[in-house]
């Protein structure tokens, strides 16, 4: 969605000579610095708006004026859409590194040479600490075209606090006090101090209603009143002294696959994106051990700091003292070089009635064959071009909503069953009169029906296969984790959660 | 305020009683501070402060200070401020907290609150935790603008400094360092110094983070600061050293003196320091190699001659000649490599590239492309991190295309990229193009080019035309594609076709009269201005080809030359000059009329260019002697221009025409000069290789290790190697060897592998004993290997006594290490040892491989007991390395660790068996497979045989020995390896056979990938003159690989591979074959499985690997009267499984 949506390009303007006609003496620090070399990583953030708004600073080293946001202003009114901002931009004396989330755009300044992906990665990871990862549905519908998407589960347990449900500015508005405490801990002079979100909640603490209301009763505060002593210890992402009554660990394999399929409803790439989400709730300092029944599938895996690497090198044994909470044990991939199957297949067709401005859209959505299981929240999403006025769809199972701002037609098919071949039928498209004929404008999203010889990039497909809970006391003889639990940890029961779609998934032989 | 009653006297009499208690090393260093606070006092005092004795409570003293102060800006307050001054007054807490809350309010939205100053800095001694952190908050904000006031809290800090509890000490330093008031440097430099001898880490990794900010502040400290960094670089804990590398990054980057000593230890403790001082150190140490080690470039060269001479003298008497490897890896330098690859899993992205700009500049070109898996997962991430590492490696791809052709479909576009995103893809895709993919690249393109974004599809046109101009096979394809997308609705494709058209047209001056006359006709619908030039170009430079239309063109273009852009009228001009000199009859007027329109344009560029073509062109008597070479300037055959990767040059956001000559990876991967294609400030130019590398020795530490009693055994074990190894004899060595000598060449080739394996066990070691971990696996691990080392010297000196079936295997295990510490220098070498040793191994090891397994359960019996002694002792549980069995992982996970493994399983805390151990091969009888009759190779002839040795090159893939031999009469060259298929085939080549006289034969080994399937290897062999199709194809049995294991866990494998992992068949046994040896024998014959010992007479039992997947194959074979047999398989590999059988049934069926 183009930025210049909220704001028109005049008071954009306004607000920009506003800026500048701030006195900058008063933003400036009076004596520039000796001459010593410009300061390494990062210098400022700034938190912007999609109106272009600057609603938050925070300077780490001296402060640098928010004219500098000028540069940035620039590039994002040359980008046509709010993610096309590129994310490194020079400036004559700093570089701005920006990362868009939820509509915000974190920009750090910086004043020389650092990796880019240190900035970026940084920014996320402060994005990641203000909110529970997963919960950014906004990312989702800003990524697919025409998308399978069921809702993103978060982990089959409760989640603990996180500091806002999701980092909206207002959010962040409301909780500035907490956001510049919280940036004033992770970083030192510039350089990331503590970015592990268990430590960060020790140091301080998550704001809950009710805390609020004792605050402002007692004067007690969030800011915790020690050192958190993971900060301290060779495993910083754990807190120590770590009670529960009931000791429960969560694993839910959520496995994502990307795949391209053409028109005929064949798979041109498919790849799979797999994490292992976690929910530990142990008490004291356990030792886990994880180990797999077909190891080798995980081609290429990253792990959470806690995982020892030269044990899985050397065992491909998952071994870990995993901090307290929800954490992403791992994540991996398996690359297109493999085969991927997809469970289901999608075929689309439009043909348009000659010399009036409407046409048929079909969309047929089966299982495939092979695929013995059900497949559940199956949600197709396709962005319909610009030129699209109306859609009238007969969808043969689930319901459909039409938005005609965005022109985003989302069918919410629900649950294929095996026998099950729903269909959807977009009897009429119409359109209202463009400079060109109106069978252009759908060109863009039927490549397919112009190029049947041709593979055809679209429709996208995201699938997150949604995990369902067996027993959970009694894992079935099919689940491919198993949990060994060490030294340190005593027992009552420790719970399971096993994903029931791996292994068709992806078969590695070629 | 619970201050003690000294120090409310006075606050000088801090510094002076702090003075007394302090050790005479920073006696000058307090002399300054103490000045400085007298200053500090000083300026307190201009300010009317009163700091009297009988104050009783610093807060007071502060609030009079606030008092004074906050006389002046009275005036500026606005009415909001006035009220939070108020409550920042009041005697609530609370109220005092709402106040530094709004104020953080106010300070995070950029407003001006520093007039409230010193209503805040009173509160800087709060015991509110939170007002606190809020003060300094605001502290930090302002007091630079706030010199004189802030002046008075330092105070409070000095007094936190000494603080018992280190998270005060370590806040008190942080905002103490943040406060840029230049007056308390040495007061900063004090605490500073003072800060990096404190026993908790975390104070000390605050005072690093402080080295950077008193630098900043003032660079004149950078004396005393590189000491302190000297001293916190030696530091050992995990906490300290990002944070220290960081400062010395920062405060002397040059000085890489300091680093030596550190340098092992820094990759040593790596994988353990959190994410971000790793990539900090990464980087570091990439700049660090790069000027302490020889280049592992020019190897691949250099090794082919070793080659030749290695294969030339495979008659035993030109053995001693063989000349030494001139490039060996500083082990240092594998270090770095081996430490650094498992943090390519890394969840952070920032560190998985700082790895991989460490393997592109650091490591040999053969293993970079170990980084592209993970670097390919990186794709999946934020946008924001897909556009850095494209970015990256769209200038990896251009320099090796191989790393990423496998992984070409995660490049392709999807609709919903951000257009940077699908413009990076383009240009990888691009790159990645070659003869074999080209098709299905182009078809990909050709979506691409109906893309919405049209900015994109210009980019696509543009990729289909460098494919054209690269791939001469698609060019006639790609130009036909084009002018078909002339005819394109929309402009911007057409105006983008045209002038992709016209480059394409020029490197191929073939006829192409159509096209042009086709571009003709479309000029009308034309508008983009670059477009219409382009074709007035064309027009003019084959004007002759299109003599009737370029005239009516011209024509036209009179017409509308008032209104055109500046660009088409300078090739109306252009198209003038041309016409005019090849068909001035039609044309004269129509030039005439067209240079005096140009003559009066606006604009000067046009104007200039008129006069000069009119000159030029038109003779007349000014016009002098160019006139007569009119028609060969303006019709000289141009030089077609090269369609290049538009990433070599400046892709970024602001088009810097100058900087497209410059090629992106003229800068380290990774950076942001790197990304933005400028040289950013700070950017470190990465050195070249050093000609010949510095001294080695600057690296060696003296191992005081306090840890020692762990393990004292141990130590003394290893000491007197280590020592050796690093010691000068072996240096001197080292480099003799690279001269020549016949008798320290070939004993260094084979003393290295003892050596290396030494070298091995001892950086374990230091490892060890740097870390405070139990590790009691490696200390059994070092010592086996040392003992083994021990052997394999003994072997060596009595060769003709037999040696142990146990310990050969040891040897050969322990060559096998060798290779890959020295990565490929000791493969050739170790390939002729490895064969000896086979050979001697191969006749006991059927009857000794049922005793193996049981020395071995002893070595476990015997440590284990003492594990348990030192777990007792282990102080915590947090050590990471305690499990780590291996050594440090090898590059290539090698046969080494895996034996290793096997020693130590009984340690391991896991259930998971000990089947693990994979051993090297079993069974000698090779048969030999016909690859190339020298009929049809023309000469050449080629047999393989599978030699059943783990792969040198990967574990994965399958070790086939290849024996070339020359049987024409002339001597062949350039004997190598083409074109391979199935293109995801993973073939490790031999390296190109220089030469084979006739009659000679070479033998060289290749290594293959099968992927646990029995489909043919297909590739070709070539000489300098022909190709020849080969294939290899595996029996099922050659991609295993003997795993031994003891019965009860065979059984227990087994049992995990029931129900449909089972094949079995009965079968009728020759009668040959009962006795229980031969059954062996046959089996071992046809698969490279391992025996199981057991008791059971009538059961035999045989244990496998597949070597790609390492998947287990279980064979059992149950014997039944009348020489019937129940053959059982069990593997998860069900095909496999079932071929397998069928071979075995075979076997066992013949005599």
């Amino acid at each position: 969605m183009p930025c210049s949506n909220f704001v028109s390009p005049a008071a954009r303007k306004e607000r920009f000579l506003d800026r500048r006609s701030q006195p900058p003496s008063s933003f400036l620090p009076p004596s520039p610095r000796p001459s010593a070399s410009p300061a390494k990583m990062i210098h400022s953030l700034f938190l912007i708006n999609a109106s272009g708004d600057i609603f938050l600073e925070k300077h780490w080293k001296s402060v640098v004026s928010r004219s500098v946001c000028d540069y940035f202003f620039e590039a994002q009114e040359r980008a046509t859409e709010p993610e096309n901002v590129p994310p490194v931009i020079p400036t004559p004396h700093h570089y701005l590194i920006s990362v868009l989330r939820h509509r915000i755009y974190f920009v750090a300044v910086i004043q020389s040479e650092v990796p880019p992906l240190f900035v970026i990665e940084f920014l996320h990871r402060v994005v990641d600490t203000f909110q529970v990862r997963g919960h950014s549905p906004l990312l989702f519908s800003l990524f697919m075209s025409a998308s399978f998407m069921p809702t993103h589960l978060p982990a089959s347990s409760p989640r603990l606090q996180d500091y806002f449900g999701v980092c909206t500015e207002a959010a962040i508005k409301d909780n500035v006090v907490v956001v510049y405490e919280l940036l004033e801990e992770m970083l030192d002079n510039g350089f990331p101090l503590a970015t592990e979100s268990n430590i960060l909640k020790e140091l301080i603490k998550p704001p809950t209603i009710l805390r609020t209301m004792v605050n402002t009763i007692t004067g007690s505060t969030n800011v915790g009143e020690q050192l958190p002593t993971g900060q301290l210890s060779v495993v910083p992402w754990r807190r120590t002294g770590v009670k529960y009554t009931n000791n429960e660990a969560y694993f839910d394999v959520v496995e994502e696959i990307d795949a391209i399929i053409d028109k005929s409803g064949s798979t041109i790439t498919a790849e799979i994106q797999g994490v292992i989400d976690a929910c530990v709730k142990l008490t004291g300092m356990p030792d886990l051990t994880l180990s797999f029944m077909n190891p080798r599938l995980l081609d290429d895996v990253s792990f959470h700091p806690c995982v020892r690497f030269k044990r899985w090198e050397a065992e491909r044994i998952l071994s870990f003292i995993p901090p307290d909470g929800n954490f992403r044990l791992l994540s991996y991939h398996v690359s297109s070089q493999n085969l991927v199957a997809i469970p289901v297949y999608v075929k689309h067709n439009i043909t348009f009635r000659e010399g009036s401005s409407q046409g048929r859209f079909d969309l047929t959505l089966g299982p495939k064959q092979t695929m013995g299981k059900a497949v559940e929240s199956v949600l197709v999403s396709s962005q319909l071009p610009r030129g699209v006025l109306n859609a009238n769809l007969n969808p043969s199972q689930g319901t459909y909503t039409f938005d005609p701002v965005t022109k985003l037609l989302s069918w919410d098919v629900g649950k294929i069953n095996p026998q099950k071949l729903p269909r959807l039928k977009v009897n009429r498209l119409d359109m209202y009169g463009e400079k060109y004929k109106p069978f252009k404008g759908i060109k863009y999203m039927t490549k397919a029906g112009k190029f049947q010889s041709l593979d055809v990039v679209e429709p996208e497909i995201l699938l997150t296969q949604k995990l369902r809970c067996l027993n959970p006391y009694a894992p079935s003889p099919d689940h491919s984790q198993s949990l060994h639990v060490c030294r340190g940890f005593r027992s009552e029961r420790s719970t399971f959660v096993s994903s029931r779609c791996n292994d068709v998934w992806f078969e590695t032989h070629s | 305020m619970t201050t003690e009653p000294e120090e409310e006297t006075n606050v000088c009499g801090l510094s002076v009683r702090r003075q007394s208690r302090m050790n005479g090393g920073f006696s000058s260093l307090r002399l300054e501070a103490a000045g400085a606070m007298r200053t500090v006092l000083v300026s307190a005092e201009s300010l009317q402060l009163t700091l009297k004795p009988e104050l009783t409570q610093e807060e007071q003293a502060l609030t009079h200070a606030a008092a004074a102060g906050s006389g002046r800006p009275k005036e500026t307050l606005k009415a909001g401020n006035e009220d939070l001054k108020e409550m920042l007054e009041s005697n609530k807490e609370s109220l005092k907290l709402e106040a530094m809350k709004r104020i953080v309010q106010l300070i995070s939205k950029g407003k001006n609150a520093s007039d409230l100053f010193p209503a805040v800095v009173k509160n800087v001694a709060s015991k509110n935790i939170e007002l606190k952190k809020l003060v300094y908050v605001y502290l930090v904000r302002y007091a630079e603008e706030q010199q004189d006031l802030a002046l008075l809290s330092i105070s409070t800090f000095q007094r936190a400094l000494k603080d018992p509890n280190q998270f005060i000490r370590a806040s008190a330093l942080r905002v103490l360092s943040s406060i840029r008031v230049p007056i308390i440097v040495p007061i900063m430099m004090l605490a500073i110094k003072e800060a990096a001898s404190d026993l908790s880490p975390y104070v000390r990794k605050t005072s690093a983070h402080a080295i950077q900010k008193l630098y900043s502040l003032d660079a004149d400290q950078k004396e005393q600061l590189i000491e302190v960094i000297e001293k916190l670089l030696k530091d050992k804990s995990t906490l300290v050293a990002g944070s220290v590398v960081m400062a010395f990054e920062e405060v002397c980057p040059d000085r890489i003196d300091l680093i030596h000593i550190n340098y092992r230890k820094l990759c040593n403790l790596l994988v353990d320091v959190e994410e971000w001082g790793q990539v900090v150190i990464i980087n570091m140490l990439t700049r660090y190699a790069r000027t302490q080690f020889a280049s592992p470039w020019k190897e691949d060269g250099i090794l082919d001659e070793n080659e030749k001479a290695f294969y030339d003298s495979d008659s035993e008497e030109k053995q001693g000649q063989r000349e030494a490897k001139p490039y060996i890896m500083d082990p240092d330098h594998r270090l770095l490599l081996r430490n650094t690859k498992p943090l390519l899993q890394s969840r952070n992205t920032a560190v998985v590239m700082a790895v991989a700009q460490l393997y592109w500049h650091l490591a040999p070109k053969h293993e970079v492309s170990i980084v592209t898996k993970s670097l390919v997962r990186l794709l999946r991430s934020h946008r924001e991190v897909q556009y850095v590492v494209l970015q990256n490696i769209a200038t990896m791809s251009i320099q090796r295309k191989g790393m990423f052709e496998p992984h070409m479909k995660s490049f392709y576009v999807r609709s919903t990229d951000a257009t940077h995103i699908k413009t990076l893809k383009l240009e990888i895709l691009t790159n990645l193009a070659n003869e074999a993919n080209i098709s299905t690249i182009l078809r990909e393109f050709q979506t691409y080019v109906k893309s919405q974004d049209k900015a994109f599809a210009a980019a696509t046109i543009q990729a289909i035309g460098r494919c054209a101009t690269n791939i001469s096979e698609v060019t006639d394809t790609c130009l036909n594609g084009l002018v078909l997308l002339l005819s394109n609705r929309d402009e911007t494709v057409v105006a983008e076709s045209v002038v992709v058209i016209k480059k394409l047209l020029q490197t191929q001056p073939t006829q192409h009269c159509d096209i042009i006359k086709h571009m003709a006709k479309l000029f009308d619908n034309i508008t983009v201005p670059m477009a219409r030039a382009s074709i007035l170009w064309l027009m003019g430079e084959y004007c002759e080809r299109v003599p009737k239309i370029a005239p009516d063109v011209l024509r036209k273009m009179a017409k509308t030359f008032t209104s055109e852009e500046d660009i088409v009228k300078l090739q109306t001009v252009n198209l003038a000059a041309k016409l005019y000199l090849t068909n001035s009859k039609q044309t004269k007027l129509l030039t005439q009329y067209i240079l005096n329109l140009g003559k009066y344009d606006q604009n000067y560029d046009i104007r200039d260019r008129t006069r000069f073509i009119r000159q030029l062109i038109v003779p007349s008597e000014k016009s002098g002697a160019l006139n007569k070479y009119a028609r060969r300037i303006l019709l000289a055959s141009k030089p077609a221009p090269v369609l290049e990767s538009a990433f070599k040059g400046q892709l970024g956001q602001t088009p810097l025409p100058w900087t497209n000559e410059m090629d992106r990876d003229r800068f380290q991967l990774g950076t942001l000069s790197h990304s933005l294609n400028i040289k950013t400030t700070g950017y470190q130019e990465l050195s070249d290789w050093p000609a010949v590398a510095p001294d080695p020795s600057v690296r060696n530490v003296e191992v005081i290790e306090p840890v020692q009693e762990w393990a004292p055994s141990l130590g003394k074990a290893k000491k007197p190697k280590s020592d050796k190894f690093y010691s000068d004899d072996e240096e001197k060595e080292e480099e003799g060897s690279g001269s020549g000598s016949e008798d320290s060449s070939s004993r260094s080739s084979s003393s290295s592998s003892s050596e290396e394996s030494g070298s091995e066990s001892e950086e374990e070691s230091s490892r060890d004993l740097e870390k405070t971990s139990s590790d009691s696996e490696k200390s059994s691990s070092g010592s086996e290997a040392s003992s083994s080392e021990s052997e394999s010297q003994q072997k060596k000196k009595k060769r003709a006594k037999k040696v142990t079936p146990r310990k050969s295997k040891q040897a050969a295990a322990d060559s096998d290490s060798d290779e890959n510490g020295n990565g490929p220098v000791g493969k050739t070498s170790s390939s002729s040892a490895e064969s000896s040793s086979d050979s001697e191994s191969d006749s006991e090891e059927d009857s000794s491989s049922d005793d193996s397994p049981a020395p071995q359960k002893k070595t476990v019996a015997k440590t284990k007991p003492k594990v348990e002694v030192k777990s007792k002792k282990e102080v915590s549980l947090l050590d990471l390395d305690d499990f780590s069995a291996a050594p440090p992982s090898a590059p290539k996970s090698s046969v080494f660790s895996s034996s290793l493994l096997s020693d130590l399983e009984g340690l391991s805390l896991s259930n998971v068996s000990s089947a693990m151990q994979v051993t090297t091969s079993s069974f000698g009888p090779v048969k030999t497979y016909e690859l190339l009759h020298h009929m049809t190779g023309k000469g050449l002839s080629a047999k393989y045989h599978f030699p059943r040795q783990p792969c040198l090159y990967q574990p994965s893939m399958v070790a086939v020995q290849v024996i070339l031999t020359n049987s024409s009469d002339h001597s062949l060259e350039e004997i190598h390896i083409g074109d391979q298929s199935p293109a995801s085939l993973n073939v490790h080549c031999f390296n190109t056979v220089e030469r084979l006289e006739p009659g000679a034969s070479v033998s060289v080994s290749l290594g293959i990938d099968f992927s646990d399937s029995t489909q043919a290897a297909n590739f070709q062999l070539c000489t300098k003159e022909d190709q020849f199709s080969v294939s290899i194809q595996p029996a099922v049995g050659e991609l295993l690989m003997p795993s031994t294991m003891k019965e009860p866990d065979f059984c227990s494998e087994q049992k995990k591979l029931m129900g449909m992992n089972e094949t079995s068949a009965t079968i009728a046994m020759a009668t040959a074959n009962t006795s229980k040896q031969n059954i062996s024998k046959q089996v071992l014959s046809v698969a490279n499985v391992g025996v199981v010992s057991s008791d059971q007479n009538n059961l035999q039992r045989f244990a496998g690997r597949t070597i790609s997947s390492g998947a287990l194959v279980l064979v059992t074979l149950e014997l039944r009267e009348s020489s019937t047999a129940l053959l059982t398989i069990n593997t998860e590999k069900t095909v496999m499984a079932s071929m397998l059988l069928r071979d075995l049934k075979q076997a066992l069926c013949q005599a």
